[in-house]
């Protein structure tokens, strides 16, 4: 049993100049065999492995990391957290999500710095602006927390806005969110880490899938770079690499990977105390708690694999910043970095079962995984749990795009998550 | 950033020079067998995508030189463009050697089409 994290566990350790905390997971060597492997150590393979266990009973499960846990794009994300999505399956998971992030630094007995500072969609055309209209009604009758407001309340809202009404994109209004916001991303991979790790979760880093095995129609294991392992579910959560993986299986996706990047600024004093989203200039930005200024915007057009992204597209977003922003048109930024996205032609993810039996996938999160990470792993471990979609996983099936039964969000949330 | 060299009019430029057009050589099954196609036919030729980590095959339009559609095998991890062909042609041999996974298996069935 670990000790909890307290402020008595803080001035304790304090005594002793922090060189006693215990390892907050640990790092064994894998098992011959496992009740469940999930591949892919980031915030939603952790949180499907911690639901499993701590829901489900199913402790005598791994999960199986090729770098170190939260090292993509749980860790290179710009932490928006948000559930006001247009379609109904969306707002259900999305909301599952946001409702639970709010308890999740208690449940997990680890602050995730859950922040639900407010999430402002900009709407700078008349198009964005009944588009947004439209999501407004559609998410109200789901029972959101959601309204649209004018220009003057964003001036009031984010003061260092532009609203002059003669720039190329006027801002005519804005969909808010008020209990939308940010969160700590590390916090939510090594919280969910150490909380599935308490529960018996063996968490295997530095551990490359190389193939799965199979005996027929079934999955059978999985050869690693640590050796074979042996268990009869799967669950493949592994982002930008799920097409790799899944070609190991045979399974063909309906996913390219592309670059998503994001930068943060010089840190300043605070000037921003919500997140701003304008959706038609491809940017989005929030200021974290050291000062910085964390922005991100659209990926880049081609497939990429690289978690290198082209300047362009750095340039395409400060620009759109710089002019809803003047104010920050002289800072400097300190850095940039990309990560791999999987991007489904419907923009909404995949939780599914396959034809495989025991293989399950959980992917497509696109450009906006993060804010989804507790409703995901909730869903998703209950679907692998039971050999059944989860009522909230049902609608995010593959067979979708065979039946065009498709969950339009890429009109729906514009280019940004 | 990408530097790209159309085939057609030879022009060079970088990426923003040209479109990106996704995964080349797919087919509408319905052009060919309107009749016969299956759900998953029209599944894989909308949404089923080759999405490999190396050598991949893609569509790219030259924007601001002669405006022709064509095809380049390029690498996604370093990027770097290996071939351009024209717009009705296959990759060059060696490209087609060097292919995996889908890859792979999608050029041993063409060939043996055209043969």
């Amino acid at each position: 049993m670990k000790s909890k994290y307290s402020i008595f566990s803080l001035a304790r350790n304090a005594k002793n100049y922090h060189k006693d905390w215990e390892k907050a997971w640990r790092s064994p060597a894998p098992k011959a065999e496992y009740d469940a492997v999930i591949v892919g150590g980031g915030g939603h393979g952790l949180a499907t492995a911690y639901y499993l266990a701590k829901n489900h009973g199913l402790t005598n499960i791994a999960v199986v990391e090729k770098g170190w846990i939260g090292g993509g794009n749980t860790g290179r994300n710009t932490t928006i957290i948000r559930s006001n999505y247009l379609q109904d399956s969306s707002i259900a998971i999305y909301e599952l999500a946001r409702s639970l992030y709010e308890g999740l630094s208690q449940d997990l007995n680890y602050n995730m710095m859950f922040s639900p500072r407010g999430v402002l969609m900009l709407c700078q055309t008349e198009h964005e602006f009944r588009a947004f209209k439209r999501t407004a009604h559609a998410n109200r009758l789901a029972g959101l927390d959601c309204r649209m407001v004018t220009p003057a309340e964003v001036k009031e809202i984010v003061p260092i806005i532009n609203t002059d009404p003669n720039c190329r994109y006027p801002i005519l209004g804005a969909y808010y969110q008020p209990r939308g916001g940010t969160g700590r991303h590390d916090a939510v991979a090594w919280g969910y880490a150490r909380g599935a790790d308490e529960l018996g979760v063996d968490i295997i880093q530095n551990c490359e899938v190389t193939g799965i095995l199979r005996d027929g129609g079934r999955v059978t294991g999985l050869s690693t770079t640590r050796g074979e392992i042996k268990t009869k579910k799967i669950g493949v959560v592994t982002a930008g690499n799920v097409s790799t993986i899944m070609d190991m299986a045979g399974v063909r996706m309906p996913i390219e990977s592309l670059c998503l990047q994001a930068l943060v600024s010089e840190p300043i004093k605070p000037v921003i105390d919500c997140v701003v989203m304008a959706n038609t200039v491809h940017g989005y930005m929030s200021q974290s708690d050291k000062g910085e200024l964390v922005i991100g915007g659209g990926t880049d057009p081609y497939n990429n694999y690289s978690q290198r992204g082209s300047f362009t597209a750095l340039e395409h977003t400060v620009t759109a910043l710089v002019e809803t922003f003047p104010i920050i048109s002289r800072l400097r930024m300190l850095r940039q970095w990309g990560g791999i996205v999987d991007m489904t032609g419907d923009r909404s993810p995949i939780l599914s079962k396959t034809d495989i039996e025991g293989l399950y996938v959980n992917c497509g999160w696109g450009t906006g995984g993060f804010k989804a990470i507790p409703g995901s792993g909730f869903v998703f471990a209950d679907t692998m749990a039971n050999d059944r979609p989860h009522k909230i996983a049902e609608p995010f099936g593959l067979n979708r795009f065979a039946e065009g039964r498709l969950i339009d969000e890429s009109v729906a949330a514009a280019v940004a998550h | 950033m990408l530097v790209v060299t159309c085939p057609v009019c030879n022009a060079s430029g970088d990426e923003t020079d040209f479109h990106y057009g996704g995964q080349a050589h797919v087919r509408r099954p319905a052009t060919t067998d309107p009749v016969n196609i299956t759900d998953e036919d029209q599944r894989d030729y909308l949404f089923i995508r080759h999405n490999p980590k190396g050598l991949h095959f893609e569509r790219w339009r030259c924007d601001r030189g002669c405006g022709k559609w064509f095809h380049a095998a390029r690498d996604t991890v370093t990027m770097e463009f290996k071939a351009t062909y024209g717009i009705t042609e296959l990759p060059p041999a060696e490209l087609i050697k060097e292919a995996k996974g889908p890859w792979a298996d999608y050029f041993k069935k063409r060939l043996k089409e055209k043969a």
